[in-house]
């Protein structure tokens, strides 16, 4: 359990250094999830010896974004002001960028012929 | 001995485990309703848990500093849970790939209506450009979100309310929406959701599909470097 645990959080911190490094407009979780995901292509076998923590951890990916909703409660008087304005927009926009990623996808899939999923 | 309550409460709410311990039984009762509501998506387990741990600070009198101490625990895993993403990505890497033209073109659409259409209604109620630019990036991940908001000229702490807000909302809408449409791919479902509504949608798509998983966390990737390109420029058009 250590040595995944390491290799997880060794990960990371690569992300990390490299996205500070280089100053990429991406989080270091995700430059490491990048290194991650190039390292179990170049070699499979650690994709299974990773499998059963990464797919525990990610049961509850949930999880971990509850102590940074509840800072949204306490920030709550932020909102006070343009609150409806605010709402409104997040409800619009989300349902219009839902809508027009997915009819993207389904329509460019159609024209190049990968509608069929293997 | 001492049976003091107030003593044994002032001690508890020194160190890290009374809050760490409330978030994990939060998030385990938000679970158990998400459960026994088979995963209806309205009951969003975040949600739940985020409602009962606000109620449980108001009534103990507790400040979000206090909580966090404790919560942090949590909230740092959220880093590690993000390098685990490439697990079920490698697994679709075959379909990814083949897939690579119509991701491009959802991504695109997904990410400039997300910006376009939100800083639009804004502009129409008429926000001032600092609350714009706290909103222009509310579709990606919080750090990357936080530090476009920065650049731009918005206030951080706005920004991840309103990404937090984006989050839940699309997790919660994203099921009945493309069901109510008929739209029954996957993988479209799962690219749209994670641009739309970056980890907190991938979440609920990991939860309903592995394939819709691993496209929502690609989208959720690339959305984060393509919103940092895209909202300064869109955000030009309002302010």
């Amino acid at each position: 359990m250590v040595p995944v645990l390491f290799t997880i959080l060794a990960f990371q911190l690569a992300g990390e250094a490299i996205s500070r490094a280089l100053d990429l407009p991406l989080p270091g979780p995700v430059a490491g999830l990048v290194l991650l995901l190039a390292a179990m292509w170049l070699r499979p076998a650690l994709a299974e010896w990773l499998r059963a923590a990464a797919q525990g951890v990610l049961a509850h990916l949930s999880l971990f974004f509850v102590p940074a909703g509840v800072g949204v409660i306490a920030h709550l008087s932020l909102l006070r002001e343009d609150g409806v304005a605010l709402l409104l927009a997040i409800l619009g926009s989300t349902v219009l960028a839902l809508v027009a990623g997915a009819l993207a996808f389904t329509l460019v899939a159609r024209l190049t012929g990968q509608e069929d999923d293997p | 001995m001492t049976a003091d309550p107030a003593l044994i409460w002032a001690y508890l709410t020194q160190g890290p485990l009374l809050w760490l311990t409330a978030t994990l039984g939060a998030y385990a009762l938000g679970d158990a309703v998400s459960r026994a509501m088979r995963r209806q998506s309205w009951a969003n387990p975040v949600l739940i848990a985020v409602l009962a741990l606000g109620l449980l600070l108001t009534a103990t009198g507790t400040d979000y500093g206090t909580y966090f101490e404790g919560a942090q625990f949590v909230h740092f895993l959220l880093g590690p849970a993000t390098v685990c993403l490439a697990l079920p990505m490698h697994d679709n890497l075959a379909r990814m790939r083949a897939a690579a033209l119509p991701i491009v073109a959802g991504l695109l659409a997904g990410s400039l209506v997300a910006v376009g259409s939100a800083l639009a209604i804004a502009h129409l109620f008429g926000l001032g450009p600092q609350v714009l630019a706290s909103l222009a990036p509310k579709s990606t991940t919080a750090p990357v979100a936080i530090g476009i908001a920065e650049r731009l000229g918005g206030l951080p702490t706005l920004t991840a309310a309103l990404v937090l807000i984006t989050g839940v909302f699309g997790a919660m809408v994203v099921t009945p929406l493309f069901d109510a449409l008929g739209l029954r791919d996957w993988r479209a479902r799962g690219l749209a959701v994670g641009t739309a509504a970056h980890g907190i949608g991938t979440a609920r798509a990991l939860q309903v599909n592995p394939t819709a998983g691993a496209f929502a966390g690609i989208a959720m990737g690339l959305n984060a470097v393509l919103t940092a390109i895209l909202a300064p420029l869109v955000l030009r058009l309002f302010v």
